[in-house]
């Protein structure tokens, strides 16, 4: 049964096709990666998936809700770590945690219970009353997947989640969602550019590059396809090994500034 | 109901422990107490007017309002520069009510700023005229606080970031303060400036204060309430149309 299922989407910004006329589903219980080079569609993807974009044309079915008619129910599906960190910095990890169970309207006693409980899946139980300011790069991620189960998605979108986190922590941040996957059965999409995480933990695979999806399967399938060693080999075969600049709005001078200088 | 007072509440818990914006946002206010109300009082005194740091008083709470209020407003931008915006934008709640909860917790915060000049001033020597009238010109100043905190979040909607930041000081916030009869009577006043005065809200808002806190108002209360409810309704749902517009 397909959780994530998208037909023909498309998303113009002036006369940039963005995503141009794109189809793929993610089965329930599935961990997919959506790769591409800088620019490709990705985010934009995710965005349209996640409500914060509306499609020029095209239909999204998200765990049986569409996402333009039925925003909140779409919402209440999914849970999300932005490529960015989106944490409350003034705040506290438990305020953090405790200001999203609240938004989702999840009820006090069963949100106190699955906070205590996240946080020490986490790992961040002896921090819990420490301003998030103080927090390392990994310590966040960690938090933000902690705040995205909170509510207990059926879907969990990773938006790049281990740029910039040191291999420990990847790796940890990679066996805890495995782990998810198996036991609660959530449905993870993820994007990355590290192709050996993808190779790993992704059972399919969807590239997608000038806002078209250029071929999808398994790991093996792709290697197969481009008669290539590694995924990154076939990643390079399929996409050409041409640099991407991706354009670079206000958001991106803050954030090349906020990744060089660490935090505010 | 929960969503908003969630938000009103982050807003306050970030008000209370950021101890440096709190002073620093006050040192403003008691600069231009101390100087304008000492450095003018005997001229202002000499022209028959009587005390200028009973009438500069009212002004000066406006002023710490009007500024914390926009700022507070405009904390838009930086919730979307620093991501936290996407947080509330995903959650299953309508924006109307994000809007209202940030709202609400800006006024609040610009409401105890303005309360605390109210008490600075009194150390400075300011006598309020009926101590029974405080709460109505506290309730006054959260009038003034809502309005301009709208209109802070109309402007963050539609600017990306920081860069058009100078650009409302100098040319928004600065006028309406300094032209809107905070700091100097409207009696007598050349037309033009008597025109620019009467088309600013935050005219009324002060007034009103003055009714308040020393009994005498250039126009009657009742009218300036009006008009800083009303306005302050047109911009509560201006910032609230302009809010859910908003993409991330």
């Amino acid at each position: 049964m397909s959780i994530i299922s998208v037909n023909h989407l498309v998303k113009t910004f002036n006369d940039l096709n963005a995503v141009d006329d794109i189809s793929f589903s993610v089965e329930a219980g599935e961990i997919f990666a959506f790769l591409g080079p800088n620019g490709a569609g990705k985010s934009t993807t995710i965005k349209m998936l996640t409500t914060l974009l509306r499609p020029t044309s095209g239909s999204i079915e998200l765990n049986g809700f569409n996402p333009v008619r039925e925003p909140d129910d779409v919402r209440r599906s999914f849970g999300i770590v932005f490529q960015d960190p989106s944490l409350d910095d003034e705040l506290t990890a438990w305020e953090n945690l405790e200001f999203h169970g609240v938004l989702y309207g999840v009820p006090k006693v069963v949100r106190r219970e699955r906070m205590r409980r996240l946080l020490s899946v986490v790992e961040l139980d002896d921090r819990r009353d420490s301003l998030v300011k103080t927090f390392s790069g990994g310590m966040k991620r960690r938090l933000e997947i902690a705040r995205g189960l909170l509510h207990h998605p059926k879907i969990l979108f990773l938006d790049e989640p281990t740029l910039g986190l040191d291999p420990q922590t990847r790796n940890r941040m990679w066996s805890y969602v495995e782990h998810l996957n198996a036991e609660e059965g959530v449905t993870v999409f993820f994007t990355t550019h590290y192709m050996e995480e993808a190779e790993r933990v992704a059972r399919r695979i969807a590239i997608i590059d000038h806002g078209k999806i250029i071929a999808s399967g398994s790991a093996d399938d792709l290697k197969a396809e481009t008669k290539t060693a590694s995924l990154e080999g076939a990643f390079l075969a399929l996409t050409g090994d041409a640099i991407r600049e991706e354009e670079g709005g206000a958001l991106d001078r803050m954030r090349f500034a906020r990744r060089m200088h660490g935090h505010r | 109901m929960n969503t908003i007072y969630i938000l009103w509440l982050r807003q306050l818990k970030r008000y209370v422990r950021s101890k440096s914006r709190l002073v620093g946002s006050l040192g403003q206010p008691i600069l231009f107490l101390v100087a304008l109300g000492y450095g003018f009082g005997p001229v202002y005194q000499q022209a028959g007017q009587g005390s200028y740091l009973q009438y500069l008083t009212p002004g000066i709470i406006g002023m710490s309002i009007i500024f914390t209020s926009v700022f507070s407003g405009m904390e838009v931008i930086w919730d979307r520069q620093f991501g936290f915006l996407k947080e509330t934008m995903v959650a299953p709640v309508s924006r109307v009510s994000i809007m209202l909860g940030r709202t609400l917790g800006g006024a609040t915060v610009a409401t105890c700023q303005g309360t605390i000049v109210l008490i600075i001033s009194v150390i400075a020597g300011f006598r309020p005229e009926r101590l029974a009238f405080i709460p109505f010109a506290i309730a006054t100043m959260l009038l003034i606080a809502l309005l301009f905190t709208s209109l802070g979040t109309a402007i963050a909607s539609i600017l990306t970031d920081m860069q058009g930041f100078q650009l409302i000081v100098n040319f928004l916030i600065m006028p309406l303060f300094f032209l809107s009869g905070s700091m100097f009577p409207l009696k007598g006043l050349p037309p033009v400036i008597m025109t620019i005065a009467t088309l600013d809200p935050l005219t009324y808002g002060v007034d009103a204060l003055r009714g308040f806190l020393i009994g005498a108002s250039h126009f009657p209360i009742q009218l300036d309430l009006f008009v800083v409810a009303a306005v302050t309704l047109f911009f509560v749902g201006l910032g609230s149309y302009l809010f859910t517009k908003i993409e991330v």
